[in-house]
């Protein structure tokens, strides 16, 4: 507990330089503390996704973890409400418990970074603002953040949103707050917009497809009113070069008949509909001279588990790469990749996850601007200790990064949230 | 009666009248500056036209260089800028300011790009809402966000205002269906956000802009998802013989896990006010009434409708009708659609409010707002898009009478009050914009505004584009009390709206 009187903020130390505090007023009185003697500060959660962005150089650390608990759930009027730092393992069990979920489905970067499962926190998923495969279909996690709670950069305690979804009082703070790495607020709650669970899943496996083929059928059931939620293409295994030929092992399944490279398609919902959905598809996908696979309840709810668990990448030691592009143009970015790194794609060709060895920053580079000119943006998510200065993490475009950088100042005027995470010297 | 407070005059700018036309025709068509008084007089309003001011002058940009050109020049010359698309806004945010250039984007509409590859279009602002359907309808596609206003709204207004519509429970409002923006702010800068890809890197500029109401920047182009029609879409309409009932089956429906495509609640006042305009065939002796609508596959859809129906039949519903074909489905509508002219052609006057309260709170603030239309002596009739709690009373009133006129504005800022109090919020879809800014205050403390205030003077040094909108004048709410204007019919009144 914070203690009146007390002078700085030592009282939240459990080491040196590691701040603690318990609830939202200690927050904000540790906050001002900082402001006022100028310490740049990094804020974190778990730390499951703390090592995504820049690397920092902070004189203290803010640890939010022990902002954690449910504070309001309401089933029926499709909304959570939670400490910002509440494990996201902890708020799906709870919604599953009532038939609800994140329909974002969040993913899970504890296998890349730490070969095992770490889902980290609500805060932590807010902001990255990294979401599943259901993305394309029903939004990302910025399209569920109802409101929420935080500190700015003097200490001041300020709060956005609400939680119903049709609001629009004041600016959306919600959305603004969402892939902003810490580097604008401390968030202590947050509210969840929460949707029914779809009850079934089936799966539609096609074998054997290149990417020209594949990309065409991903564009095709993104397109269909068959309301497919999920669409990916694993290719085939490079070859060569020192990657984890894992995709076997993990996609280990009884109905995954057939080996090489696989597109799979996921349909939700009652039985019934997916039936008729899964005949629907079978016509407008002309699957029958296709080698087809079917993945009925359990072995799809697993394979789209061990996608958005990226166990794809699991403890790699690679670079590895997020490239969001115009879904049209996904065959050609697979192409410039001449079979020389690990990928697969997602959100019906809009996704390309990407792991590279040897990854110089000149290839960056190329790359970067490569997929800048087909109209998306590139995100190195980890990086191996020896190209621990790659240039930037994020693509940068100059205008945004003046607006950013007052915007930033709005919330945060002298800095010291994560100071330089996102951008050098932002 | 007194006068919300505007933003201080600047004298030299009206002083200098003649000069600042002569520049403006330097920077555009001279036909595109409109400085005579009959010229600007149809841009003194918007659809909440009892606020009445004529701009210094009007300008009609045609391109996107045009816009940067004369902001950078406003902004120079700190001269204050409103933007406005279509009109159509009822909150009263495009309302011009004596010292003000209005800058109307109404030539700015073209649609630019059909992309059904990558599922967008990319359209100028002034384009508006329906026709970015009807330009991709025959290939099976739509626009999911359909404010009932769309035939004549504006997809910029849309973004500026983060327009919602019937169908935002499952389908979301304007900013969860835009993927890209051209915006100009106050220092001419143009920036282009997003593309046609999901989520772009960075701070969500376009999350933030959204909703804005013309005070961040101008939109002078947008990029919109388009979605495939689903297969099947049915509607079922149900009366129930109490609110309760009523309000219960909703949250049932909604419990059992349905998300219905579109969920609209009337009361007895506003059952009966529609029935008696469009003969829609309302069970008039119900006291509140349900239509439900449902979209998906066939055998989905015929699932769902038996859910929802029992759902109904366990809550008391006295009658329920499902629609068998397009055309009945459209005559459940039409009555609802009908709302506000039904409400027009009973009283010289109505105002429609905008507050979104939690679902379950629906027979309480109902409650509420009986007692306070007793309280005032005028009758009021309640529409709910019960799907996402954002809830319309349309107060009837006579704007001729004095009196009434005052006590229909307590009446509404009461209604507002009440459903912050029970946890809602101010606006969901109307927009805070001149009328409800005094307002914020009760959702808002000083912290939280003066946030958002940062943020503007972040984006807008002098504050110049949309002044005197949304946020209260006076620094500390507490300073500022509610004060009252004459408030009259509204404009468009042929325009449906919910």
């Amino acid at each position: 507990m914070f203690i009146e009187g007390e002078k700085n903020s030592q009282t939240f130390q459990d080491s040196e330089n590691t701040l603690k505090p318990n609830d939202e007023l200690e927050v904000s009185k540790i906050i001002q503390d900082l402001y006022k003697n100028n310490l740049p500060t990094e804020i974190i959660g778990s730390g499951s996704k703390r090592h995504i962005g820049k690397k920092l150089q902070c004189a203290k650390t803010l640890k939010l973890s022990k902002l954690s608990g449910v504070i309001e759930y309401l089933p029926e009027e499709l909304y959570i409400k939670v400490k910002a730092c509440t494990p996201i393992f902890e708020i799906e069990t709870l919604l599953k418990k009532h038939n609800q979920q994140l329909a974002f489905e969040p993913l899970d970067f504890g296998y890349m970074f730490f070969g095992e499962s770490n889902k980290g926190t609500a805060a932590g998923h807010v902001s990255c603002n990294f979401s599943g495969s259901r993305r394309f279909k029903v939004g990302s996690i910025r399209d569920h953040v109802l409101g929420f709670r935080a500190v700015n950069g003097k200490g001041e305690i300020i709060k956005s949103g609400g939680t119903v979804v049709k609001n629009v009082t004041g600016y959306d703070l919600s959305k603004l707050i969402c892939g902003s790495y810490g580097t604008l607020v401390a968030l202590t709650e947050l509210t969840f917009k929460v949707l029914p669970a779809k009850g079934n899943s089936n799966t539609i496996v096609i074998h054997e497809l290149s990417i020209q083929d594949a990309a065409q059928i991903l564009n095709k059931v993104a397109s269909s009113s068959s309301d497919v939620s999920g669409a990916v293409f694993l290719p085939t295994e490079p070859k060569i070069g020192n990657y984890n030929n894992n995709i076997e092992q993990l996609f280990k399944l009884n109905d995954l008949k057939f080996k090489g490279s696989f597109t799979a398609i996921r349909l939700e919902g009652s039985k019934k509909s997916i039936l008729e959905r899964l005949s629907d598809l079978n016509k407008e996908l002309n699957l029958s001279n296709k080698k087809v696979s079917n993945l009925d309840l359990y072995q799809s709810i697993l394979f789209w588990q061990k996608i958005n668990n990226l166990e794809f990448f699991n403890n790699s030691k690679n670079t590895i790469l997020r490239a969001v592009i115009p879904p049209s143009t996904c065959t050609k970015l697979i192409n410039y990749f001449k079979n020389k790194y690990k990928y697969f794609v997602d959100w019906a060709g809009s996704l390309v996850w990407i792991e590279a060895e040897n990854f110089s920053e000149d290839e960056l580079f190329s790359l970067r601007n490569f997929i800048v000119n087909l109209g998306g943006y590139l995100t190195v998510i980890k990086q191996p200790n020896h190209l621990g200065s790659l240039n930037e993490i994020f693509t940068i475009n100059l205008d945004r990064l003046n607006i950013s950088k007052n915007i930033k100042q709005s919330f945060d005027p002298k800095g010291i949230f994560n100071p330089g995470k996102m951008y050098t010297g932002n | 009666m007194s006068e919300l407070a505007l933003p201080k005059v600047d004298k030299s700018t009206i002083l200098n009248r003649d000069k600042i036309v002569s520049k403006l025709k330097r920077i555009i068509k001279s036909e595109n500056v409109l400085d005579h008084n009959d010229e600007i007089k149809p841009y003194e309003t918007d659809a909440l036209s009892a606020y009445k001011q004529k701009p210094l002058v009007v300008v009609l940009p045609e391109t996107t260089q045009e816009v940067s050109e004369i902001l950078k020049y406003c902004n120079k010359e700190k001269i204050k800028v409103i933007p406005r698309g279509a009109g159509t806004g009822l909150s009263g945010g495009a309302l011009p300011l004596k010292d003000s250039i209005l800058l109307a984007l109404g030539k700015f509409n073209k649609i630019l790009e059909i992309d059904f590859e990558n599922r967008c279009v990319i359209a100028q602002p002034g384009v508006t809402n329906l026709s970015i359907t009807h330009a991709v309808q025959h290939k099976g596609f739509y626009y999911a966000p359909d404010p009932s206003s769309q035939i004549a709204c504006s997809i910029g207004g849309n973004v500026a205002e983060n327009s919602g519509g019937v169908h935002s429970l499952k389908y979301g409002t304007t900013s969860n269906n835009i993927l890209g923006l051209e915006v100009v702010f106050m220092d001419g800068t143009i920036s282009r956000l997003g593309g046609k890809t999901y989520d772009s890197e960075g701070y969500d500029l376009l999350g933030l802009i959204s909703g804005s109401e013309g005070l961040l920047c101008v939109i002078t182009e947008v990029t919109v998802k388009i979605l495939k029609k689903p297969q099947t879409v049915k509607a079922a309409l149900i009366g129930f013989p109490t609110i309760e009932d009523g309000g219960n089956c909703v949250s049932d429906i909604i419990a059992s896990g349905i998300v219905p495509a579109g969920m609209e609640m009337m009361d007895k006042a506003l059952i009966e006010a529609t029935d008696n305009f469009s003969k829609a065939g309302y069970p008039r002796d119900a006291e509140s009434m349900l239509i439900v609508e449902l979209d998906g596959t066939k055998s989905e859809v015929d699932e769902l409708i038996n859910k929802v129906s029992a759902t109904a039949k366990k809550n008391n519903s006295s009658s329920l009708k499902i629609s068998n074909n397009e055309e009945e489905r459209l005559k459940f509508w039409a009555g609802r659609k009908a709302a506000f002219p039904a409400c027009g052609a009973m009283a010289p006057d109505y105002y429609c409010m905008d507050g979104t309260i939690p679902r379950r709170k629906l027979s309480e603030v109902l409650k509420e707002i009986s007692r306070l239309s007793q309280k005032y002596d005028l009758p009021v009739a309640n529409a709910f898009h019960a799907g996402d709690g954002n809830l319309h009373p349309l107060i009837m009133f006579d704007a001729n009478n004095k009196e009434q006129l005052e006590k229909t504005e307590q009446f509404g800022t009461d209604i507002l009050k009440y459903c912050v109090k029970v946890g809602g919020v101010l606006t969901g879809e109307h927009g805070v914009g001149f009328e409800k800014r005094e307002l914020m205050c009760e959702m808002f403390n000083d912290n939280d505004i003066q946030q958002q205030l940062r943020i503007k003077k972040a984006l807008d040094s002098h504050s110049l584009l949309n002044p005197g909108k949304v946020y209260p004048i006076l620094r500390k709410c507490a300073e500022e009390g509610r004060v009252h204007v004459h408030r009259g019919r509204e404009k468009f009144p042929d325009i449906p709206r919910f």
